[in-house]
């Protein structure tokens, strides 16, 4: 067992997405120009024209992007727990959801930071898509509560797939809230035949999703593994508790030296603990 | 099925009847929130009327969280839940016999506040029917809800801290189009009102749905 949870791919993997972290920030800072020229109206006929404020786009579109995927990936490894029992849909939907809660906050967070210049409130009632990333961001706080439950791991397993499906049809309104309501946001801007933007803004943005797509791939794999190794710790925690019971046991009558953790023949957790 | 869930209904409302925790704690509770509300808002009559579609919904969903906590503890104590599981009722039966007794409790607790409200807060009665058919298919949405994340909750030594948590934002839509619904009413624009009342019928047949669907897993999980 190794030290750590790395492979040589998600090595690679990690060394690709960190770089391109690095180049999307040139590209969203540097290279990309300010909004200046209007390419589109709002809902009240104005040009939408947003100066340098629509750097925040270049990460918040990706983030939010890439959370409704995560939680679809949550649903389908909720299903795929619920047909097949096995460990490894039960993973994927636990770590899927996680990441998922990290870029849902990332994206709430940019959300509120880009309204207040463009809309001028961090928090507008009004708008549907704002109100349901909420209740989808306490839901999956619910379903990692229950992933959280001390409970015998089946059980849990089973009870957080049933949450876990519920999560699909709260993504899927949220997704779509800017279609079905008038809403302040931008109904769909890029995926459509005729982009609504171009040039090194349309590229900052297609760099940013392909940047949080590498990063949400990289790190679902380290937390997978993290979680199976600790599901591994858990197995061996009953084991390696008897073992050391009986060491101690013993150990007091020969020695004065204290409890003796690693006994010959049992287990030891090194590197799985990270 | 249908049989096992008047069983499961008519059981729950038997020990209801005969323990009376739902009309000595949670009622008065209910009632509570409402001059609690009240005290809040600077005792502002205007307010308060205005708010009062939202008010109404609060209060019912917080007194539903105690509805559902309670029929389920029924279940924790003395095996009853293996028990359940041991006598061959249908998990959807027992769903959904859960939900109507559940419902049927919310249903006299809605009458209550709603003679609350009018008497308190000086709330307009209008278009009796809007509000009559929004109160029922709200109460089966609660319900429904509330029973499927109640059992999962059910026994757990974390059941109160985490039932609020799964329940509230499930509840959220929930929350929303009952209180459009009631506004819409007491505004006297119906016609907006029997939207919303779509949208609540959708939700409670969604959540019925899924209810039935996965309660065989949710209780099933010895």
């Amino acid at each position: 067992m190794n030290d750590t949870t790395a492979s040589k791919a998600t090595r690679v993997l990690g060394a690709v997405t960190l770089a391109g972290i690095g180049l999307l920030v040139l590209f969203g800072l540097v290279i990309s120009g300010p909004d200046g020229a209007s390419v589109g109206v709002d809902a009240n006929g104005a040009p939408t024209g947003q100066g340098e404020v629509v750097r925040i786009m270049y990460m918040h579109v990706p983030t939010a992007l890439i959370a409704f995927l995560a939680f679809f990936v949550t649903v389908a490894g909720s299903v795929g727990y619920l047909l097949r029992r096995s460990e490894w849909w039960d993973l994927v939907a636990h770590a899927s959801a996680e990441l998922g809660a990290v870029l849902l906050f990332a994206t709430l967070v940019t959300g509120a930071l880009w309204g207040e210049p463009t809309w001028g409130t961090y928090w507008e009632w009004q708008d549907a898509r704002l109100t349901t990333t909420a209740v989808l961001f306490f839901l999956v706080l619910g379903y990692l509560a229950v992933r959280r439950l001390p409970l015998e791991r089946g059980r849990r397993s089973r009870l957080a797939a049933v949450v876990g499906l519920l999560l699909g049809p709260a993504t899927i309104v949220c997704h779509y809230a800017t279609t079905w309501w008038r809403t302040l946001h931008q109904g769909p801007t890029i995926s459509r035949l005729d982009p609504q933007i171009e040039g090194t803004m349309l590229f900052s943005l297609m760099l940013g999703m392909g940047v949080f797509m590498a990063l949400y791939a990289w790190l679902m794999l380290h937390r997978f593994r993290v979680l199976w190794l600790e599901n591994r710790v858990e197995d061996l925690g009953l084991d390696l508790a008897l073992a050391e019971r009986r060491a101690e046991a013993g150990a007091s009558g020969a020695s004065t030296t204290g409890p003796s953790p690693t006994p010959a023949t049992g287990p030891t957790p090194t590197g799985a603990a990270s | 099925m249908w049989r096992d869930a008047r069983l499961v209904a008519a059981k729950d409302l038997r020990i209801e009847v005969r323990s009376r925790v739902a009309l000595n704690q949670i009622a008065p509770f209910a009632l509570l929130v409402l001059l609690l509300f009240a005290f809040a808002l600077d005792s502002d009559r205007n307010v308060l009327r205005d708010a009062t579609p939202g008010l109404f919904w609060v209060a019912v969903l917080l007194s539903t969280l105690l509805a559902v906590q309670r029929a389920f503890s029924l279940e924790a104590a003395d095996g009853v839940r293996d028990a359940l599981r041991l006598s061959g009722l249908h998990p959807a039966g027992i769903f959904l016999g859960k939900v109507a007794s559940v419902a049927i409790q919310l249903v006299a607790l809605e009458l209550l506040l709603a003679l609350g409200v009018l008497v308190l807060y000086d709330a307009p009665l209008t278009s009796p029917l809007l509000l009559g058919s929004t109160g029922l298919l709200a109460t089966l949405g609660l319900a429904a809800v509330g029973c499927l994340y109640g059992v999962l909750a059910a026994g757990q030594r974390v059941a109160e801290t985490i039932l609020p948590l799964l329940l509230l934002p499930a509840l959220a839509p929930l929350l929303l189009a009952a209180t459009q619904a009631v506004a819409a009413a007491s505004d006297g624009v119906a016609s907006e009102g029997w939207r919303w009342l779509g949208l609540l019928a959708l939700f409670a047949a969604a959540y019925l749905a899924a209810g039935v669907a996965t309660f065989g897993i949710l209780l099933d999980d010895g």
